[in-house]
């Protein structure tokens, strides 16, 4: 207990240190775990912890990670990537396979280690790029997107790869295959060596059934049982109850792949895209993400630890430039395949260096073929190294890629800005009678909204008239985050909670300046508050509705619609000033009555109003009496004298 | 009977002495439909099927409104830029509007002898409702000489006023009843009260 503690403590102090050092100097946080592990490794290896079983159990963020990838791509969205995810990943796991087979062959190797390792290579870090890319934003580039279409297919790939290296093996040595088939098919997951897979044994039919069953279990799971699941634990009314709920969900995915010898990957992978319809989805992936943050951690600081020193500088020079050739070839194949598949500029850079390393399920599949007896263990230890050291020089890529690339391409993407960005984020907290009627509103007008909200009941009844509405509470936090505030174009504060919005008001302007916030107002006093939490965007809920009673009721009182309209006008024109004028005094500090400045204008404001409305002061002058005055009779005859002086 | 549709615009309706009168008087006019445009669009929302609808189901159109600027109140503009789509009123296939006639109502406040290249205003009256007829002219509808008041603020002053209301509440019945002399008022730049080319009950 005391070791697993100290363990735990080691690796949190660690990454707590240098992954803030790594951000702040815009090396992201990647880089940072990295190098937390290489500095931890000594240490851990004096403690003698077992570093390759925690990186085994780390590996559960990869399957988290997945889940959350699957959560965000609606199975719409999943058959039109059909193309990219087939002919991409497919060209650029065979291309990338095919020519490291050739580099091995022509290095002497025979061609079964030759076509293992061009298998392990070709694959890349699923993990560092797509953490990467959504840390810089890049996610929804063209580049973004296609390298996410790889690392899609390869993690898929991996399950036909575990099923063709043993067969690689000498014949007289597959004795360990079922043995060392069953340790790797447990994939990422952790099965401290009890054998799950209920697939062993059986005949190719059965096991294709229970395959099969599996997955439509999985895809059953997610349509009809999680909604009544969560509804029913959302009558507690407990937030850990929800990640409790997210993480068994998780888990027990994983487990039903590992049990039919499925990569759980995959299996959370296919659960999340199921579920990303669902209103709970930004709920899950706030509950989850945490937990996938600190396993990739984990996981990262462990590479990072097993970085072999010793083996590293013995044969420096070999295995640096077996990892620049494997980094320099993948990154051809990938440019080949940008220009076939016709990425522009910034995003083929972006494609061809984010993708250029090896990846941790190099790792799987390196152990398993040593244990398959595919490939010498020296051999092995040395890829290890070069599989490490490429993960290890990818934040430097993509570093280049910001400093170098993606500046000079930066003229060529900012010509459409001033085209209606198709991609604009809204979010919308609260759906009751306001937020309804702007999520109407903006999705009538082609808009995508998020709506969040919190009562299930209301949520259940949304969603049975087509309604795209997430359950949670607007007001925390993570869930913003989940929802995606860091990419939202516009935040919509519809909730009637006067304290909540202020509230929202204040966070959003201190951690998210850069979105447009726009706030309802309960009242007038409450328009104060929100100007001085920094929001300018303020509207006033009944304000609008109380001017269009006021104006019909002068229309039935006898006025010209059109009269009315322009009094109706002149009056929020002039209260607006108002507001604004006493808002800027406001300082919510000092009670309102002990305000000096605002006292005064207020009292002015009083008068003002009261002159304006018997006619007696041009100070705020009223709209509704400038327009359409005629000239004077007196202006038309100074007008004839001064044009025609010499008839006279 | 010719169908009329009379559409009236006036921003400043509550100042308005001569084209309320008018107005007023024309709403009294049996069988022809007079809209304040103004008050039916105050928020300036124009609602373009209901008006081409009421478009086609008419034959002479009267705009009046009084002149501001040279030129139109900016609802007339709006409403012809929503109204007259392509494709409806003119342009390939546009010919819905097809021989159904055009006459403005116009107001000006300088006197007739103003309107002229030696007046203040420097051009006649009809060169500043050329918009007004080319308009017409592309929706192939023939334009009217308009019924125009000249010196409009006097008016009420010395009592043309009167005599203009009426000779309008006369024009508009003898659109209606097809006695206007249309080849006659060709002949004339706009008509007033006492030029009004009406021919004789047969």
């Amino acid at each position: 207990m005391d070791s697993f503690l100290l363990t735990a403590f080691l690796f949190l102090a660690a990454g707590a240190i240098a992954v803030p050092i790594a951000t702040r100097l815009g090396l992201g946080s990647v880089l940072g775990y990295l190098i937390a592990g290489i500095v931890l490794g000594p240490v851990l290896s004096t403690l003698g912890v077992d570093v390759v079983g925690l990186q085994h159990f780390a590996e559960f963020g990869v399957v988290m990670m997945l889940f959350l990838v699957g959560l965000e791509l609606e199975p719409r969205l999943l058959w039109q990537m059909r193309g990219r995810l087939l002919g991409l990943g497919g060209l650029q796991v065979a291309g990338t396979a095919g020519l490291i087979m050739g580099a091995a062959l022509y290095f002497g190797q025979p061609w079964t280690i030759a076509l293992a390792v061009g298998l392990v290579l070709a694959l890349s870090s699923t993990a560092i790029v797509l953490q990467t890319l959504s840390e810089k934003g890049l996610m929804k580039s063209g580049g973004g997107q296609a390298s996410f279409s790889v690392l899609l297919f390869q993690d898929i790939a991996v399950i036909p790869m575990l099923a063709l290296i043993p067969l690689l093996a000498m014949p007289e040595m597959t004795g360990h295959a079922a043995e060392a088939a069953q340790h790797a098919s447990d994939g990422h997951g952790d099965t401290h060596g009890i054998s799950l897979n209920i697939t062993e044994g059986l005949p190719g039919w059965a096991t294709a059934l229970v395959t099969l069953a599996a997955i439509a279990a999985v895809i059953g799971i997610g349509s009809w049982l999680t909604r009544p699941l969560f509804r029913f634990i959302a009558m507690a009314n407990l937030r850990e109850l929800f990640v409790g709920a997210a993480l068994m969900l998780v888990i027990g995915i994983a487990l039903l792949m590992t049990m039919v010898g499925l990569s759980p990957a995959l299996g959370t992978f296919l659960a999340g895209v199921v579920l990303a319809n669902s209103e709970y989805r930004h709920e899950l992936e706030s509950d989850i993400d945490p937990f996938r943050g600190l396993l990739l951690g984990v996981f990262f600081m462990t590479v990072g630890a097993l970085i072999d020193f010793d083996l590293l500088f013995s044969q420096f020079g070999t295995i640096l430039g077996m990892t620049f050739g494997v980094m320099l070839l993948k990154a051809a194949v990938l440019f080949t395949l940008a220009l076939v598949f016709r990425l522009r500029g910034a995003d083929r850079s972006l494609f061809s260096l984010g993708l250029a390393q090896a990846g941790e399920f190099g790792f799987v599949l390196l152990s398993f073929t040593v244990a398959n007896n595919v490939l010498p263990e020296a051999l092995a230890d040395r890829l290890l190294l070069v599989v490490a050291l490429s993960m290890l020089f990818t934040p430097g890529l993509f570093i280049l890629y910001e400093r170098v690339f993606a500046p000079r391409n930066v003229e060529a993407q900012s010509r459409d800005a001033d085209e209606i960005d198709d991609d604009a984020k809204v979010i919308i907290a609260g759906y009751g009678r306001v937020g309804g009627v702007i999520n109407r509103m903006l999705r009538a007008n082609g808009f995508e909204t998020v709506v969040l909200d919190f009562s299930s009941e209301q949520l259940e009844i949304l969603r049975s008239f087509g309604n795209k509405v997430f359950f949670g509470d607007a007001t925390r936090p993570d869930l913003l985050h989940a929802a995606g505030i860091e990419e939202a174009t516009l935040f919509i504060i519809a909730i009637d909670d006067k304290e909540q919005i202020t509230g929202l008001v204040h966070y959003m302007h201190k951690h998210y300046p850069q979105v447009h916030v726009i706030a309802r107002a309960i009242d007038r006093h409450h328009v104060y508050e929100l100007y001085a939490a920094g929001c300018r965007d303020i509207i006033r809920e009944t304000f609008d509705s109380s001017v269009r009673a006021a104006r019909s009721a002068l229309e039935a009182l006898g006025l010209h619609p059109f009269e009315a309209e322009l009094r109706a006008k002149s009056f929020t024109q002039s209260d607006r000033k108002r507001l604004a004028d006493l808002a800027g005094l406001y300082d919510p500090d000092i009670p309102a009555h002990l305000n000096e400045a605002y006292v005064a204008r207020s009292r002015q404001a009083q008068e003002e109003e009261r002159g304006e409305l018997s006619g007696k002061m041009r100070h705020f002058s009223n709209r509704a009496n400038r327009g359409w005055v005629p000239p004077s009779v007196q202006d038309l005859q100074a007008e004839m004298e001064a044009s025609a002086p010499e008839e006279r | 009977m010719a169908r009329v549709l009379l559409l009236y615009a006036h921003p400043g309706h509550r100042h308005s002495r001569v084209n309320r009168a008018l107005f007023r008087a024309a709403r009294e006019v049996d069988g022809i439909t007079a809209i304040d445009l103004y008050a039916r669009y105050p928020r300036f929302d124009i609602r373009i099927d209901d008006e081409q609808a009421q478009l086609l189901a008419h034959d002479i159109l009267v705009f009046q409104y009084p002149i501001f600027w040279y030129s139109s109140p900016s609802l007339i503009k709006e409403w012809l830029d929503l109204v007259l789509e392509h494709g409806f009123a003119y342009g390939h296939e546009g010919t819905r509007l097809a021989g159904k006639k055009m006459m403005l109502a116009v107001s000006a406040a300088g006197p007739e002898t103003a309107y002229s290249p030696e007046g203040y205003q420097n051009f006649p009256l009809r060169s500043f409702l050329s918009p007004m007829e080319q308009t017409a002219n592309l929706c192939k509808m023939p334009f009217l000489p308009p019924y125009a008041l000249f010196h409009a603020l006097q008016a009420p002053e010395d009592r043309t006023l009167d005599a203009h209301v009426a000779g309008y509440v006369r024009l508009l019945e003898a659109l209606r009843d097809d006695s206007y002399d249309f080849e006659a008022a060709d002949s004339l730049a706009h008509v007033s009260h006492d030029t009004l080319p009406i021919r004789a009950e047969s």
